[in-house]
């Protein structure tokens, strides 16, 4: 498969560093799971990626194109992220998952159409005119979901989207992110949950320090690991 | 005549004169009203986008741009009172536009008030709102427009209390306005300056009767804006 998103020795610091010379290619169409403890630059990497910060040096790529820094527009609208903690609208729960689309000047008939599916893929059809505010953390996890889902990005950026979520909410989501995943939305999840990356991802990145210490498809990760600082990740044996 | 007396003449004079719909008082209240009203809709349409940059972006010297609005919010009103009465006077910067002792002086000077007690609040609410908020408008897309309705419709609760504050601030001062309206009858005669004259040449009665139009029109402008407020805390609960 074609390279559609290249990072290219991303470092970033902030007080210390949290990001040191990250590099690796993501085909179109691929699940890549970035995993590792806390404080590994998971997020740090993601923001970079969405072009919510500025990388000290290296490049991220999208289809060639080096949008370090400045994504343009056109290709800001073909990206969508998800945050751990979903910050929704003060309008009801149609209102927040229309937005993207009129952002994007959709046509109205064509805004109602994709909101009633999303609303009905995410199982939020009876909190349609429910205020967004007033809903539990599973419920709004899903409509911060499918307000991005609803203009149906290229490349999809999560970060730790099902963190503290009951199993139910983290079923529908996941069953959600595999169906998108099939249509040829490419995805990128950053999770602390090992066992979520094992079942959703074709590809995962192990990251420590701010290092990237092997990136492998899922099989060989979790199987075959390259190094040993993976297995003892994966093996509940890291002492962070 | 103690004072007891004084206040029951005070609040007779107050419903005789509201009743008859005394020409003098009605156009002191008009006055009054326009000119803070004025004010305040000036202030807020000023304040309201410049503490929304201020807010929002980040560029050299925005906190000592902040300390200054915040210690704007506290002008003494005698003080904005002279130095517009310096500014608008024959001699000053100002002069050949003839306003000094008109009702648009007044309101100059008002808006000087206001503006930074609203410019003040919406930097405060805006920059409270959740930082995540920005992140996920620009992830999505949002043009600069999209994202500045969203952001205010967000901090609403805080702008309506700037525009509370700010009118609360106008219709009960009086020093900037007598200064550069001079207090002139049926011309700049306003509702605070109307009860200093009248007190100090001793007519309590009609004093007291001012001073409770006064509070009563304080007391329904609030009143609105305050429901406005409510009305938005309920719609966000969901109630």
């Amino acid at each position: 498969m074609a390279t559609f998103l290249e990072l290219d020795s991303l470092s970033k610091s902030y007080k210390k560093p949290a990001l040191r010379e990250v590099s690796f290619g993501v085909a179109r169409g691929d699940f890549v799971a970035v995993v590792g403890p806390s404080g590994a630059g998971k997020s740090t990497l993601l923001r970079l990626v969405g072009g919510l910060d500025v990388p000290d040096s290296g490049r991220v790529l999208i289809e060639g194109a080096d949008i370090t820094g400045q994504m343009p527009a056109a290709i800001r609208r073909r990206v969508g992220m998800v945050f751990q903690t979903p910050v929704l609208f003060d309008a009801s729960v149609y209102d927040n998952i229309s937005y993207g689309l009129r952002f994007r000047r959709t046509a109205q008939a064509e805004i109602s159409a994709r909101v009633s599916e999303a609303l009905r893929a995410l199982y939020l059809c009876d909190l349609r005119d429910r205020n967004a505010l007033t809903l539990s953390g599973g419920e709004a996890q899903r409509v911060a979901l499918a307000r991005i889902l609803v203009y149906r990005p290229d490349l999809l950026l999560l970060d730790e989207p099902t963190a503290n979520l009951d199993p139910y909410n983290v079923s529908i989501i996941e069953e959600v992110l595999r169906e998108a995943n099939r249509a040829g939305t490419t995805i990128i999840i950053v999770t602390h949950n090992i066992f979520q990356a094992k079942r959703l991802t074709r590809r995962v990145a192990f990251l420590l320090s701010g290092e990237l210490v092997e990136i492998a498809d899922t099989r060989t990760f979790f199987e075959q690991p390259g190094d040993k600082r993976t297995s003892q990740f994966i093996r509940g044996e890291m002492i962070y | 005549m103690d004072g007891f007396q004084i206040l029951v003449d005070g609040l007779l004079t107050a419903l005789r004169l509201l009743a008859s719909c005394d020409p003098e008082v009605l156009n002191i209240t008009a006055l009054s009203l326009r000119v803070s009203l004025t004010a305040t809709l000036i202030g807020a349409l000023l304040g309201i986008p410049l503490g929304f940059f201020v807010a929002t972006r980040t560029f050299l010297g925005k906190s000592v741009l902040t300390t200054l609005i915040n210690t704007f919010m506290g002008l003494p009103p005698v003080a904005v009172g002279l130095v517009v009465y310096i500014l608008l006077s024959a001699y000053g910067p100002l002069g050949f536009l003839r306003l000094l002792y008109t009702p648009e002086a007044m309101i100059i000077a008002q808006t000087v008030l206001t503006f930074p007690i609203v410019c003040g609040i919406t930097i405060s609410s805006v920059s409270s709102l959740n930082p995540l908020l920005m992140d996920t408008l620009v992830s999505m897309s949002a043009s600069p427009a999209w994202q500045a309705r969203i952001l205010l419709n967000e901090s609403r609760l805080g702008l309506i209390t700037a525009v509370i504050a700010a009118f609360g601030g106008a219709i009960s001062e009086v020093g900037a306005i007598m200064i550069v309206g001079g207090n002139l009858l049926g011309y700049t005669r306003a509702l605070t300056t109307a009860i200093m004259l009248y007190t100090n040449t001793g007519e309590f009665a009609i004093a007291i009767a001012l001073g409770i139009i006064l509070l009563i029109i304080a007391f329904v402008v609030n009143l609105v804006l305050t429901r406005l407020q409510v009305h938005s805390k309920k719609k966000r609960e969901g109630r």
